[in-house]
């Protein structure tokens, strides 16, 4: 350990796992010791460095080398060139850290990164999340001990309410307030809870958070217990998991090894301890009271509020519980102050946003911009726009809660306000990009067949009403909507906000009122010429050959897995569209562009 | 964790293991020449001394970096030195003898140890 001169830090986030990052620093060490600078070089395995499209991604420091699809073969070259010759190996690093005259920018100079600014990030991929010093080393538990020695827990919860921090689990209730009132709350035991539950379909900015820096999690729900006059926390994350939950463990466990976590922190008599509850993956478990309850024991269903659980949450008693990324922010929010949060963002929405970027995206991954960055930037500027040069059609933002912001709203500045404003919503940050391709009924009703099947069904809306709209959905994909049925989906959707139970429910329509506010077209098309505009709908979908352009080659019936395109050779063929399958195999192939869907 | 001294000690003995990774921090690059002309001119001790002096006197401020050949591997073993807004120096046959005059006089104290560079050669 003591002549460490580089080092090497590889992705062991999720993402990367998946891409074998694990065998990869396996074969570091081996390379390192085989060499005989496993003295001098240190390999780390750090959290989501966020650019997962890339993985497995790693970093070589002190140069700050960003090399990109890491493979097994290729470490050895990395080891032998750069470790031990420092000749940076070009060709295997990241494509946008190469700049055209083949001179290397440096990482923040990287399109991906250029307009980031990572905050709840801020040690992903820089620290090792399972040594407790390294977090300490990039001022770890230093805003703890401020808040314990110097502050009351009034100054601490006035500092977070004047940093205008606000709720990153969706609905964006001020966290500062939420504090308070559970600090107003006169009880003898109160609960911390962490919202870990990420539940949504392509959303995975807390696990990153906690795969990358459990530590920050455990300080702010410290001072969180600290604040309110609560001495027990949990965190409630889904077994799914694993990577998260684990770090979690092994976090916890330092942390009560340093005295950070259990008896009389800092020699001040506040005591505080944590411990982690796995969910079963249950996307209503997200929703604040069915977590609770879920905690506790019983089956994960909500209740009505109030009462709010700062009155009355676990176990019956006073309760806060935020999200993952909302506690990330409140450490450096401490130690820099509540005026340097406020710096960023917009008017109402401070400091900055994780976004999961997905779908029809080049740059697939984890991103963290200021609030009020115009999505444009999200998409083009980081994300790299569509891939094959396709057109941008929508990105959907919040989930099966959440809506579409459709192209026209490029330039919307994001935030909470903003989002909500045209009918989609900030959520947890996922982000899933819609190209052309993507026909916004299909969308509707995919989101509508999650929430069915994770409705708790406790409340008749939610069970009943959910149900139905999927039917009709249903329908008009597959060609059979009727007249009416864009009528009948907008009263069910209204009746479900206003009368379910809990968040699921009163959310659950808004991927279809949001698609039909902007895609209306699309759903008449279905509906009135039994058309899918964007070509994804099977039972709509009919190929045709053109018998102008087909030469005969016979290519497409040899590939027909269902025998229903017929022709001589040299003369034109035809479709049989009754017994079609719409594989679409046959105008893959095509060589002459023959074939066309509509 | 009983006092806030602890956590400090904690950090300070951490901040040199990690201080590379932080980029804003530092003023002072020391560039080795390690492609096959340096390592055969015995570049590799060379850098593991400055490595070692740089951590003897607790300058977190400084990185130590490998570059390739830059065409005078007769002179090898080189190292530049890059102080922040001055020009670089460039040290040629280095020897880990030498490297400890470079930390102090240059690094240290800004004043680059004229014998040992390239200009001295004429």
């Amino acid at each position: 350990m003591d002549l460490i001169r580089s080092h090497v830090m590889v992705c062991g986030g999720t993402g990367c796992t998946s891409s074998n990052s694990a065998a990869v620093i396996a074969e570091f060490e081996k390379q390192l010791t085989a060499k005989g600078i496993d003295k001098e070089v240190k390999v780390v395995r750090t959290g989501c460095f966020g650019l997962c499209e890339a993985g497995p991604v790693c970093i070589v420091y002190p140069e700050g080398s960003f090399y990109a699809h890491v493979k097994v073969e290729d470490v050895e070259r990395i080891v032998e060139e750069h470790l031990i010759k420092g000749r940076i190996v070009k060709d295997l690093l990241y494509k946008g850290a190469v700049k055209e005259d083949n001179t290397i920018k440096s990482l923040d100079k990287v399109d991906f990164y250029k307009k980031q600014k990572r905050v709840a990030l801020r040690n992903c991929g820089v620290i090792d999340p399972e040594n407790i010093d390294e977090y300490i080393a990039f001022d770890g538990y230093q805003a703890l001990g401020k808040c314990l020695t110097e502050m009351t827990r009034e100054d601490v919860i006035d500092v977070i309410l004047k940093s205008g921090l606000r709720g990153r689990g969706g609905a964006g209730f001020p966290t500062g307030l939420k504090w308070k009132f559970a600090y107003n709350s006169q009880s003898e035991k109160k609960y911390v809870c962490c919202n870990a539950d990420e539940g949504d379909p392509g959303a995975f900015m807390d696990r990153s958070v906690l795969e990358g820096d459990p530590h920050a999690v455990i300080e702010a729900m410290a001072i969180a217990g600290y604040a309110i006059g609560a001495d027990q926390g949990y965190i409630y994350c889904r077994a799914e998991y694993p990577i998260a939950v684990k770090r979690m463990q092994i976090a916890i466990k330092q942390a009560r090894e340093y005295g950070l976590l259990g008896k009389n922190i800092f020699g001040t008599d506040f005591s505080f301890d944590l411990d982690v509850r796995l969910g079963a993956g249950a996307f209503v478990c997200g929703e604040e009271t069915a977590l609770m309850t879920s905690i506790e024991g019983k089956r994960g269903e909500p209740r009505p509020r109030p009462p709010f659980p700062a009155v009355k949450g676990l176990f019956g008693q006073p309760t806060i519980l935020n999200n993952v990324e909302t506690y990330a922010n409140v450490p450096q929010i401490i130690n820099k102050g509540w005026e340097w949060f406020a710096s960023m963002g917009t008017e109402k929405s401070k400091g900055t946003k994780v976004f999961a970027l997905g779908g029809k995206i080049n740059n697939t991954g984890l991103v963290e911009v200021p609030m009020g960055t115009t999505l444009r930037e999200v998409i083009y500027d980081i994300g790299g726009g569509c891939p094959n040069g396709k057109k941008f059609k929508a990105a959907q933002t919040g989930g099966p809660s959440g809506g579409c912001i459709p192209a026209s709203e490029l330039d919307i500045e994001i935030d909470y306000d903003n989002l909500l404003a045209i009918g989609s919503m900030m959520g947890s940050g996922g982000m899933i990009v819609m190209d052309e391709d993507n026909c916004m009924v299909d969308i509707a009703r995919f989101f509508l067949d999650f929430t069915v099947d994770e409705s708790c069904g406790k409340c008749a809306p939610c069970r009943i009403g959910t149900k139905r709209m999927l039917e009709i959905l249903e329908r008009i994909v597959e060609g059979k909507g009727e007249d009416g049925d864009i009528e009948k989906l907008e009263t069910l959707a209204e009746t479900i906000k206003a009368t379910a139970l809990c968040g699921l429910g009163q959310t659950a329509p808004n991927p279809v009122l949001s698609t039909l506010k902007y895609y209306r077209h699309e759903y008449e098309a279905h509906i009135y010429e039994k058309r899918c505009p964007a070509g994804q709908c099977k039972a709509l979908l009919n190929y045709k050959i053109d018998p102008d352009k087909c030469k005969g080659c016979t290519l497409c019936a040899r590939q027909c897995p269902a025998n229903c395109i017929s022709g001589k050779v040299r003369e034109p063929h035809v479709i049989d569209n009754s017994k079609c399958l719409k594989c679409g195999a046959c105008m893959e192939k095509c060589k002459f562009g023959a074939i066309s869907k509509g | 964790m009983k006092s806030l001294a602890e956590l400090q000690a904690i950090r300070n003995r951490m901040l040199e293991q990690v201080n590379m990774r932080k980029d804003d921090n530092i003023d002072t690059r020391v560039v080795v020449g390690m492609a096959t002309c340096g390592i055969a001119a015995g570049a590799r001790p060379v850098m593991l001394e400055f490595v070692e002096e740089l951590k003897r006197r607790g300058l977190d401020n400084v990185t130590v970096a490998q570059t390739g050949c830059i065409g005078m591997c007769r002179l090898e073993p080189i190292v530049e030195v890059y102080v922040k807004d001055q020009e670089k120096v460039t040290y040629i046959h280095m020897t880990p003898e030498k490297v400890a005059r470079v930390v102090n006089d240059h690094i240290v104290n800004g004043r680059p140890v004229d014998e040992y560079t390239i200009g001295a050669q004429g």
